[in-house]
């Protein structure tokens, strides 16, 4: 198969470095616009639920940080997994800038989670729940693949045998999605992602879409970001960098 | 909040601090790569950079 010329440029750091740099500022300050907008709406404007009364509000968003969690470690995935095969290093900075963001989204899914649990299920914490236990799995694939690049000084090892461990963690990801359908859970299945009709009306649907819009906006300005710290890490001393750092040259 | 003002705002609190070590994260990360690899290039490179006046020393 024959790639469009267009698609080579991902292959040149100097482009896809001013790629990132013209899009990131963007999509962050409508990421967090959204976000605003979306809080306003759900704590403020949209009605409180009938059988749960204020505190479904966490609903705005608890399922966005888990989704955002889970976008990252199935994009880490995907990248090292491109990485790995092709031996593309860009595509390593993509998996490497992807993990933090993940982690810290996934730690509040587990927290804004078990907030939530506290006065709706009785309890913080169960250790027996199956969404609870897969997405605590999910933040410490998250952390297991920092702590393990973190062991090797060679970047190029630590590219190899991260990405091992980030395509073989990839199984996590659907067993989250469907672990309220296949077992027994304290969680409630999905009320969005479903193919009738969502069950929520439109005065929550609303606000919950806008802040799906908002964290997924925010997810990519902050990978962009990072991928162009990575970038300038991994490209240090070249010579377009040289022209680019500002007051390295005359 | 009908008695659910504590777990809401606690919610949205730590969801808030998350958001802001994250955009503070990446965009530190990157303005301290950028600063390492000006450094480098300063230091490998004395030559291209201006020189300074010996009377201005004095």
């Amino acid at each position: 198969m024959k790639l469009p010329v267009w698609f080579h440029r991902f292959g040149s750091p100097p482009w896809v470095y001013g790629f990132a740099g013209a899009c990131a500022p963007w999509l962050l300050a409508a990421g967090l616009l959204a976000i605003a907008v979306g809080a306003y709406w759900g704590l403020v404007i949209a009605p409180p639920d009938a059988r749960q009364g204020e505190v479904y509000r966490i609903i705005y968003i608890h399922p966005q940080t888990a989704y955002v969690g889970m976008m990252a470690y199935t994009l880490m995935a995907i990248a090292a997994a491109i990485g790995f095969i092709w031996r593309i290093k860009l595509a390593h900075a993509v998996a490497v800038s992807a993990a933090p963001i993940g982690a810290t989204f996934t730690f509040g899914a587990l927290i804004t989670g078990a907030i939530w649990g506290r006065p709706t299920w009785g309890t913080y914490w169960e250790w027996g729940d199956p969404r609870i236990m897969s997405e605590l799995l999910l933040l410490l694939m998250f952390l297991g693949y920092l702590a393990l690049r973190a062991a090797f000084d060679d970047r190029d090892k630590a590219d190899r045998v991260s990405a091992i461990l980030a395509v073989v963690g990839v199984v996590n990801v659907p067993i989250i999605h469907f672990s309220v359908e296949w077992w027994n859970s304290l969680h409630q299945t999905a009320s969005i992602m479903q193919l009738d009709k969502p069950a929520m009306p439109a005065s929550m649907l609303v606000p919950f879409l806008i802040m799906v819009a908002g964290f997924t906006l925010l997810f990519y300005g902050l990978l962009l970001r990072r991928l162009q710290a990575g970038i300038v890490d991994r490209e240090s001393g070249a010579r377009w960098l040289r022209d680019l750092a500002p007051g390295a040259t005359p | 909040m009908g008695g659910h003002g504590p777990y809401v705002w606690t919610a949205y609190g730590i969801t808030l601090a998350i958001l802001i070590w994250n955009v503070w994260s990446a965009l530190s990360l990157l303005r301290r790569n950028l600063r390492r690899v000006a450094g480098e290039t300063a230091a490998e490179e004395p030559a291209r950079r201006p020189k300074v006046s010996r009377m201005e020393d004095d």
